[in-house]
């Protein structure tokens, strides 16, 4: 995984709440043996509409999506993830997220940060009123800055520190667990027998 | 303190615990299906990893498969590749697999059940969202995405922060007229979609504690639809009735012993949860969904609602492009909403018992004009035992269609579809838009609705069907 410090981004204002991951990438597209490839269906059946914000330059170009509450939401398929980030998005804002969707994120190297309904809010008029305008979300600091001057807006995002540092140091979570394997075995020594075996 | 029952099955599956990192969990039994395990696989090969304990993982071909011709190769070729994809890795891998045509196969939340892999005090996972229908047993059971696939495969943990305790005390008893289903999308509608995140939520209560095991397995299956983390209800007699003679069931001595531990998983009467919420379920009538979320719904007796009698603004928006997608018009009665097809089955109520209240209800009827139903059983054992018990012949004499199993038209992504403006009543678990077809709109409802609204044409209870003749 790539190490994730700081990341500056067109962003785009998505105006929905509870954008479950059947919307994100519908189901047929899940059939795909691979991780890269979804770009074409993230959000394939709203993207079908011209005025779709994502149909729109300079909004194509973004990197910085910001949502409104319960993102995520639904089935656990990873493509979403994969959608967005094939796309080219780093950073996905939203005041809510799904559990599952959140942990993936923090496996594939999306940063999802949590920052205030209001902050969303203040993005998505700032982002409306100034198409093209980037978005700056710092890992180190955790926080996330848009515009200039007394409008600036600033303000700090949640993430948990373990998701933190493993993004900052973009490490493999599998080689972390392994470097317990003898934690693991003596668990498994002290397993009841009467626990089922599917062999 | 004492605990409650969720933090007695984790605190003895920590393997280790180590201040600001998150719990590393042991993983009892681990699931696969086609969709989501691909990349997994491919993840330990690059890496030259083998699956730690292929004995406590179980494959099954469920998602993309069709219900019918099944003596045929899968038409479609995207799907086959996938699912000969995950019949070349199980091989590889030493994976036990129930593939298409085998007597075990079947959707991977009814098989584990059924095969009594799924017990009391486990924590179980899946790549798929779905997998909170196991706690019904009372373990710990929750999806997972497809690197924590790839890393259960590789070291048979999984790196999980302590969630938030939630109970939900469902207070009464539930009428004659609802179910367990009506139960829990009533919950859903009253807590709405974010209402569970960050909890794993115990079902209790004595209308809980009289439901069977197939009923909890529908409430514990729709956990995820409020955003719960998992869901779990204390294991009892009824649970030790339904696993005892299973294939994978503990037999003998370990019976006893595994009973003795399983009467030990209840929360304690000082256990602190964080939170608690209360449904009384003597008010439950049957429920059904309107909008494009699982928390969007009303009783039956009810109409679409206005999107302006909505105080959030968000609530209110999302409503409005509810009706517009669902092309429904604010204050319609809900029994007045024509449907064109009824699906019964998925992981949510594609069990036996669903299939038998399906066959009783529709016996001696017949299926409205210019509406279909769809009965899919949950596995291939569910098909056989209702066959033996001649509900499949009771389904097809009024009209239905009877089919193979599968998740079939739960999500769309096998050839069992709506086509865009389709109208669908159904006893699965999500109404997203085009979650089962593209255009396509769901009402979701119980297996009782569901027949009462295929033999009518509209949305309806078993109350509004008509008396027949010499019963």
């Amino acid at each position: 995984m790539e190490k994730f410090t700081s990341h500056t981004g067109v962003g785009i204002p998505l105006r929905r709440s509870n954008v479950d991951t059947d919307q994100i990438i519908p189901a047929h597209w899940l059939k795909k043996v691979t991780r890269d490839g979804f770009e074409d269906g993230l959000f394939e059946a709203w993207r079908k509409d011209p005025d779709f914000i994502l149909n729109k330059s300079p909004y194509d170009r973004a990197t910085v999506l910001v949502a409104g509450p319960d993102f995520g939401t639904g089935s656990s398929r990873e493509h979403a993830v994969w959608a967005l980030q094939n796309y080219g998005f780093k950073v996905v804002l939203s005041s809510r997220f799904a559990d599952i969707f959140r942990g993936n994120s923090g496996k594939s190297g999306l940063l999802a940060a949590q920052v205030d309904d209001k902050v969303i809010q203040r993005l998505w008029e700032y982002l409306e009123s100034n198409p093209g305008a980037t978005v700056t979300v710092d890992l180190e600091s955790r926080t996330v800055k848009a515009g200039e001057g007394v409008d600036a807006i600033e303000d700090s995002f949640t993430i948990d520190d373990y998701t933190r540092w493993r993004l900052l140091e973009g490490l493999d979570d599998v080689g972390i667990t392994l470097s317990h394997a003898d934690d693991i075995a003596a668990y498994e020594a002290g397993r009841p027998s009467f626990k089922p075996a599917t062999l | 303190m004492g605990r409650t029952l969720a933090e007695k099955v984790w605190d003895d599956h920590v393997v280790r615990s180590h201040e600001g990192e998150p719990d590393l969990l042991f993983i009892d039994l681990h699931l696969i299906h086609e969709v989501t395990s691909p990349q997994a696989f491919d993840g330990l090969r690059l890496a030259g990893r083998q699956v730690r304990r292929p004995d406590l993982t179980l494959a099954t071909e469920d998602h993309n498969i069709p219900t019918t011709d099944l003596d045929k190769p899968i038409a479609d070729i995207v799907s086959r590749t996938q699912v000969e994809t995950l019949r070349r890795n199980a091989e590889e891998f030493g994976v036990r697999l129930h593939p298409m045509g085998d007597i075990d196969q079947g959707i991977v939340h009814v098989v584990g059940p059924q095969l009594g892999l799924t017990q009391p005090g486990m924590t179980i996972v899946c790549g798929d969202s779905h997998t909170a229908t196991h706690g019904a047993f009372g373990s710990i059971a929750f999806g997972i995405g497809t690197s924590e696939v790839e890393h259960v495969l590789a070291t048979q943990t999984l790196s999980q922060a302590k969630p938030k305790m939630m109970a939900v005390e469902v207070t009464g008893e539930l009428p004659p007229d609802a179910t367990a289903k009506d139960l829990i999308l009533a919950l859903i509608a009253q807590e709405t979609t974010g209402g569970g995140q960050g909890y794993i939520v115990e079902y209790r209560g004595e209308a809980i504690r009289k439901l069977s095991m197939e009923a909890r397995m529908t409430i514990c299956n729709m956990s995820i639809e409020w955003g719960a983390k998992a869901g779990l209800i204390a294991p009892d007699q009824t649970t030790y009735d339904y696993l005892q003679g299973r294939p994978n069931a503990p037999k003998g001595a370990e019976w006893d012993a595994a009973v003795a531990y399983w009467d030990t998983l209840v929360s304690d009467d000082d256990a602190q949860f964080d939170k608690v919420v209360t449904i009384d379920a003597s008010t439950v009538a049957p429920f059904v969904t309107w909008g494009t979320n699982p928390g969007q719904g009303v009783p039956l007796s009810a109409s679409v609602p206005d999107p302006e009698s909505f105080d959030d603004p968000i609530q209110r928006e999302a409503a409005q492009k509810a009706l517009t997608y669902m092309g429904l018009t604010a204050g319609t009665p809900m029994r007045d909403i024509k449907v064109d097809t009824v699906f019964i089955g998925s992981c949510t109520n594609g069990r036996i018992e669903d299939l038998r209240v399906a066959a009783k209800l529709i016996e001696g009827r017949k299926v409205a004009e210019d509406t279909r139903i769809l009965v899919v059983p949950g596995s291939v054992r569910v098909r056989l035992q209702a066959e033996e018990e001649g509900l499949d012949v009771i389904f097809k004499e009024a009209g239905a269609e009877w089919r193979g199993a599968g998740c079939s038209m739960c999500l769309g992504m096998n050839p069992d579809q709506l086509t865009p403006g389709e109208r669908s009543a159904s006893t699965s678990n999500r109404n997203f838009e085009g979650r089962q077809g593209k255009g396509g709109r769901t009402h979701l409802v119980s297996p009782d609705v569901a027949v009462a609204t295929g033999v009518l044409g509209h949305l309806a209870s078993p109350a509004d069907l008509p008396e027949m003749a010499g019963v």
